[in-house]
Order: structure tokens, then sequence, then C-alpha cells
């Protein structure tokens, strides 16, 4: 059986437009389900979030307050410098981790200012602080300025 | 000296693009041969200048020239002579550089092998190329200046961001701008086919050589990067969905569905305006990928500054390129002579799903890239989009993807016959299914998604092989004629098979992440670490200096059950100057898997935190791509005969002519 112009030209848009139905479907739904808000200390104490939900925190590791034991679990405090909050977490923290500097920790919210993370970031190099954190910080008049920023 | 001559020839560059953008314009659509001509001239001084640019640059960082503020940011005169060359491109105005010496290098040779070309779409080919040239050399003109001088001038320079020295940076920016750059071509002949009002099968012949160019050094420019972020931050990932990749990604996934409907065109004239929208879409993310790097929206280690002057410049060098493109489209598409049409169930029929498939994830990847900056714009909410997104969107689509395409690359044009591929495929589908029963039971209770990814990948090499296989033997023939019809396939047939199959290696090698193994430990000397099949043990942890750097070695041994397989080592690194820390990764290599290594700290009671993976056949991610380029090249490698001989014919033919008049 031949198809006519017609029916082929049909079969070529419904077929496109299958697609494109499932992959809007998909889009809106990882939309929705799949990101990850980005919040400072201070929002979190300020907005009543949900323990359970994933967030991602940034600010200063606060002086003095990383804790390591012998089986690489990692404490520290997380401040926008009125307000902080501690992550927990296990395993390698970056290269470029220190006290005093600008972090992302990414996980899960535990419920009074706790936050258990399964991702710590630090800047890359000398110049470069998470947008986030180097946002936050000026929002909040304590950013110092640094090359390039 | 030579620092000003190369600011000089930079401005005249921009001027003589100008006249590359104007004069061919108005030569093309005036009908003007003498003013068209001056298209092939001016592309070639255009070339010149930015070259002599380029080299004075070059020479500035060879030489020291600390009085050059580029050099002295990013040089240092005890650096190795491959750090000062390559060091050119490690930051924001060198990069920006080498990006527009590519253009021009790419219309100069477009200028050069044009000659078969019809005059006007070469001269208005040309002329957009001239017009990508002059915005991007006024925006390092304006903003980008790699010239400027320092008035004090400083006794040695502060020496090259450690992580960027590396051979990567040799490699990576180049291969990867040659491959965003050269789908500026793709995009030229659009709009010079648009201009010029026709569109046919001889148009897709002259693009597609330079799209599968550039796809090609994309491909190993992307597979370059993830390695190289792979072995550099010590994460032990290849792909972290970060935006920069993506910038890279999007291009590879348009420009992948453009490659294929060129064919579409060249062979069966029809997707005419489906391609010329393509093309158009392909470089515009690759324009994109551009801004999204290089204007600072995005922090990332490719990001060098976030000055917001230059961010603006680039987005409106976007908006005119993208804007301008698209509204031409709109215009002049309708003008267009359609193309044939065809039965759905024909290779045809399947490369229209192969491009919906395409072009449907790279918006998928296109939406989560953006989403963040759109939502930050709009309410000032900051969220992050990662794995989870994309593993839901573009992945699927992929994979729905790869499952077609030994179905595609086994139909026949114009009519095909899907049972009797269904047939034909038999044996590879039957491969793909016991791949996958047997690795599902050797490797019982570990991820399932493994063994089904590496049937995928089974599927995809297995049905390349059916293709090539089915064109050279039928029941009967004797083997020499089976070998003679394998050699005298065209090698663009062999090109797609080789393409296909790479693909499927790297699937091979993604789904075999889902074994890898990882063991974080903090461990004494001599203390044994079972990591997958391997066990080591930390044999010493001293400290060492080598040029430029200091640090803190771990040096473990590793056996396999009762076999010694070698030494393994990683450090803490601090560079000097900088003063900057790095994790220098130790990586081994068994068959095609990789052992990885990543020192966090040496305590001071000797005992050493460390982290290892086992990451089985995981080499195949890269090496599946270098087949996919080798495929690619090989595609071309038909090609270029096929046009340069046609080429030729032409010539021989007007000389014919002329000896009649």
């Amino acid at each position: 059986m031949a198809m006519t112009r017609k029916q082929k030209r049909l079969a070529l848009i419904a077929s496109a437009g299958a697609v494109l139905t499932v992959a809007a479907g998909l889009i809106l739904f990882a939309l929705s389900d799949k990101i990850v808000f980005f919040y400072t200390p201070g929002d979190i104490a300020k907005q009543n979030i949900a323990a359970g939900s994933r967030v991602r925190i940034g600010g200063l590791v606060e002086n003095g307050s990383v804790i390591r034991d012998a089986s690489m679990n990692v404490t520290f405090r997380v401040t926008d410098t009125e307000t902080s909050l501690t992550v927990h977490y296990k395993g390698l923290l970056p290269d470029l981790f220190r006290e005093g500097q600008g972090v992302v920790a990414e996980g899960v919210y535990q419920g009074n200012s706790d936050v258990l993370a399964d991702t710590v970031l630090a800047k890359h190099d000398e110049n470069y602080m998470p947008k986030d954190v180097a946002d936050a910080l000026k929002k909040k008049g304590v950013w110092q300025g640094g090359k390039g920023q | 000296m030579s620092v000003e001559l190369g600011h000089f020839a930079l401005i005249m560059a921009f001027a003589t693009a100008l006249i590359q953008t104007l004069l061919p314009m108005w030569g093309a659509v005036a009908r003007d041969p003498a003013l068209a001509g001056m298209a092939r001239y001016s592309a070639f001084v255009t070339f010149g200048l930015v070259l002599i640019a380029y080299l004075a640059l070059t020479m500035a960082y060879i030489g020291s020239d600390f009085s050059v503020a580029n050099v002295a940011m990013n040089s240092h005169s005890t650096k190795p002579l491959i750090y000062k060359i390559s060091g050119v491109w490690s930051n924001h105005e060198g990069s920006m550089l080498l990006w527009v010496m590519i253009l021009v290098l790419f219309a100069a040779l477009v200028a050069l092998r044009g000659g078969g070309m019809p005059e006007r779409l070469l001269a208005s080919v040309l002329s957009v190329q001239g017009a990508i040239a002059c915005a991007f050399l006024l925006f390092i003109i304006l903003t980008s200046n790699p010239f400027a001088r320092l008035s004090d001038v400083p006794f040695d320079g502060q020496g090259l961001n450690p992580i960027l020295e590396d051979p990567g940076l040799a490699i990576h920016p180049p291969m990867l701008y040659l491959g965003y750059v050269g789908f500026s071509i793709a995009f030229s002949f659009a709009v010079g086919a648009l201009v010029h009002g026709r569109i046919d099968a001889v148009w897709a012949r002259f693009v597609r050589p330079w799209t599968l160019l550039a796809w090609i050094f994309l491909t190993l420019g992307i597979a370059m990067g993830s390695y190289w972020a792979y072995y550099e931050l010590g994460w032990g990932g290849w792909w972290f969905w970060d935006p920069v990749e993506n910038a890279s990604l999007m291009p590879w996934l348009m420009g992948t569905a453009l490659l294929h409907s060129t064919v579409v065109m060249e062979k069966r004239d029809a997707l005419k305006v489906w391609t010329i929208l393509l093309s158009i879409l392909t470089f515009s993310l690759s324009l994109l990928g551009t801004f999204l790097v290089r204007s600072g929206v995005i922090t990332s280690v490719h990001s060098f500054a976030s000055d917001p002057a230059r961010g603006i410049f680039i987005l409106g060098i976007l908006t005119l390129f993208i804007g301008g493109g698209l509204a031409l489209f709109a215009w002049r598409a309708p003008s267009l002579k359609q193309g044939g049409l065809f039965a759905p169930i024909s290779r045809e029929g399947a490369l229209v799903v192969n491009n919906l498939f395409l072009a449907t994830s790279a918006v998928a990847v296109l939406v989560g890239t953006l989403y963040p900056l759109v939502l930050e714009t709009l309410n000032g909410s900051k969220i992050s989009v990662g794995a989870p997104y994309f593993n839901l969107t573009a992945v699927p689509l992929f994979v729905c993807l790869l499952i077609l395409v030994p179905f595609g690359q086994s139909l026949a044009w114009k009519r095909g016959d899907l049972v009797g591929v269904g047939q034909r495929l038999l044996a590879a589908f039957g491969l793909a299914i016991v791949a996958m029963m047997v690795t599902f039971a050797l490797t019982r209770g570990g991820p399932v998604a493994a063994p089904l990814g590496l049937g995928l990948g089974v599927w995809l090499i297995a049905g390349s092989a059916t293709d090539v296989i089915t064109r050279c033997y039928r029941r009967g023939l004797h083997w020499k004629v089976v070998v003679e019809r394998a050699f005298g396939l065209p090698r663009s047939a062999w090109g797609t098979a080789l393409a296909h199959a790479g693909m499927g290696i790297t699937v091979i090698g993604i789904s075999a992440t889902a074994w890898g193994v990882e063991s974080l430990a903090v461990v004494a000397k001599h203390e044994p670490l079972i990591v997958g099949p391997y066990t080591v043990s930390l044999e010493q942890a001293f400290k060492r200096k080598g040029e430029g750097f200091r640090e803190d070695v771990a040096q473990f041994s590793v056996t396999e059950g009762a076999v010694a397989r070698g030494l393994i080592e990683s450090s803490k690194r601090i560079h000097t100057g900088r003063e900057m820390p790095t994790t220098e990764a130790g990586i081994v290599t068994y068959g095609f898997g990789q052992l990885y290594a990543s020192v966090n700290e040496i305590l001071p009671d000797g005992r050493v935190s460390i982290r290892f993976y086992w990451k089985p056949l995981v080499t195949l991610i890269w090496g599946g791509a270098i087949v996919m380029a080798l495929g690619g090249a090989l595609s071309l490698a038909d090609r270029r005969a096929r046009i340069a001989l046609s080429a030729k014919n032409k010539r021989a033919l007007s000389m014919k002519a002329e000896a009649k008049a």
C-alpha cells in the first residue's frame, strides 16, 4: 500500500509530535523534581525548609569549626557571618577547602540547622569563589573582593 | 616592537574583514563578478593579518616579554617551551585570539578549496565568515586586548595556573575550537544559500566535508577535555554536567544531527529547509557556548574573567548572528524549493528520527543549562541543575536513539523493508541479548543498568558489523570476492560503521562505570586495602621537590591475588609561586580498566588518608570517541577525493570550452 504525499507528511508530523511531547514531559517533570535550591545559612533559618529536602548551601567555613575523625568523617560549620549551620560529610575535601574560605555543600537537610552533605565544593583557584557564595556574601556586605570577581 | 606590530595587524584584520563582509555580499546581490571576486583575496589577507597578530603574541610568550600584561600574568621565564606556546590560549584574551584565528583559517581554506563552487555562493559564504570575524575582532580590540603593555615591567611572570600546566592544555582548547568554530562554515553556507535563494544536493556536497571536519575535532576535543578533567581534578569523574561541558555537548548533538541531515540532502535532495535550519542552530549553540564560557555568567575553571562589558558584547554578537540568521531563515526559507518526500520506513525516515532525537536531547541539555540563569533573573532564586535532571531527560532520549541506530543504518533509501532489516539484524540482536544475559549472570546482585548498557553497546557494534557484512557477503560467494567487495565498499560506508561502533564502545565504557568500586580509608604502612580485584598496600610516604612544586607522595604496591602488578603513586602538590595545592592522581591502566588513586592527606604519624577507585573498562569511553573520530576521518577521505575530482572535472571542462572558443 503506497502512502500518499499527505499521509507521508502526517506520519512525519505525528512521530515528531510524539517525541517532542515525551521530551517536553520529561523536561517538565525533571525541572520540578530534580533541581536543587541554593540557600545561605540565614535562608535556612528563616525559610522553614522541610527536613529531608535536598539543598545546596553556601557560605564561609567558620574558623575553628572543622572536626575530622579517624574514619574520614568531617564536620564543619558554614556561616554567612550571622547565622551558621553544621555540615556532616564523609570523604575527601577539595584541595582548596580552608577555614574562612568560601564553600558550597550539597546534601540532605536534616532539620535543626544540620546538613548531611554528599558533595563539597571549594574554589578552583585563588581567584575563583563559587558564584552563589560570592553573591550571598556581597548581599551581606562582607565581601572582600577578589581579582576578577 | 613585534607586539605593536601584532596589535596593528589585528586592527588591520578588522578592516580587511569588513571589506570581506561588505564588497562580496554586494557583488553577490548585484551580480557583480568583480566585487564577488574580492571575497577570496580578502579572506586570504584577513587570515594573514590575524596570523601575524597571533604569531606576535606567541613570540612575546616565547621570548618572555613581561612588558605585555597578558604574558606577565600567564607565563614565567622558566616554563618549558610547550607551556609558553600553549600559554597563549590559557587566558581569556589569548583564547579569543585563537578562536578568531581558527575562524579566519576556515574562511581561507574555503576560499582556497572553493574553486568549483558557484561564484555567488562562495562570495556570500565568505562574506558571512567575514562578518563573524569582524564582530569577534572588534570584541578583542575593544574589550580583550592581548597586546596591552604594562608600565611597570615585572621582573618575572606570575606563571600559569597549575591546573592548566598540562599537555591537555596544548591539545584540548585548539581541538575544541576547531570544532566549535568549524560549524561557522555550515552557518555561512546556510546564510549564503538563503541569500542566494538556491539550495540543492550540490550545496550539501560542499557543506558536508566542513561539517564533518568540525564534528571530528569537536568529538576529540570533548573527549580530551573529559579525560583531562578525569585525571587532573582528582575526583575520578569524567563528566559532571557542568554548564561548560554542556556548552560543548549541545553543538555536538546538533552538529551530529546536521551531519546526518546533509547526507539525506546530498543523496536524496530532501530535508533541505530543515538542514538549513540545523546549520544555523548548530553554530548558534557554538556561539552560545562561547557566551556561557567567556561572559562569566557561570563560574568555573574555564571562565577566566567576568567583566560585564565583555558579557554584554558577546551577548550582542550572539543576538546579532542567531537573531539575524533565524530572521533571514523565516523570511527566505518559504521561497526555497521543498525537497522530495519519502516513505516513513526508509533510510531518510530513519535519519529524520535520528535528527528528531538528537535535536530534542540538545534542547533538553539547553533547558537544563539555561534554566538556573533564567530562574535567577526572574525571581532571584538560585538552583542547581545536575546529573539527576540530565539522566532523566537527555539520557533516555539518547538511549532511544541508539536502540534505533542499527535499523536506520541497514534500511534502504527511498523505501525500506523493515522486516528484511529485522531478519538481517537478528544475529546482532541475539549477540546483544547474550552479552546482556552473561554479564547479568556474572555480576548478579550488581547494578542492573550496567548489563543493559553493555548490551546496547554490543548491539551498536554488532549492528554496524552486520551492515558491512551484508554489503560484502552473500551465501555462495568466494571469499576472494568477499574481500574484494569489502575493499570496494565506499570509504564513507566504512566510516559510518566505524563511527557507530565507536559510539557503542563509548556506551560500554559508560555502562561499566556502574561496576566501579570506591575505597576510602586511612591506612598505615603495609596495611592492605582491597579495591575491586586488586589489593593495594602503602609502601612509603615521603616528601619530594620537583620543578616549580613540592609534594607529599604516597606510594602503594598493587597485587592481584598473589601476583604483583607494580606501583601506583599519588601526591599532594603545592605549586611554588602561587602556593596553590593540587592533587596529582595516580592512574594505572590494567586491560581497559584503570586503578585510580587520589591522596587526601599524609598524616604526621605517617599514615595516609587516601581514596582508591577501580574503574573497569573506563578507557573505552575515550577510546570509543577516538574510533568515532576515525570513522569521521574515513568518511571525510572519501568525500575529499570526490570533491577534488569534481573540481578537476570542472576545470577540465572549462579548459575544453576555452580551447573550442
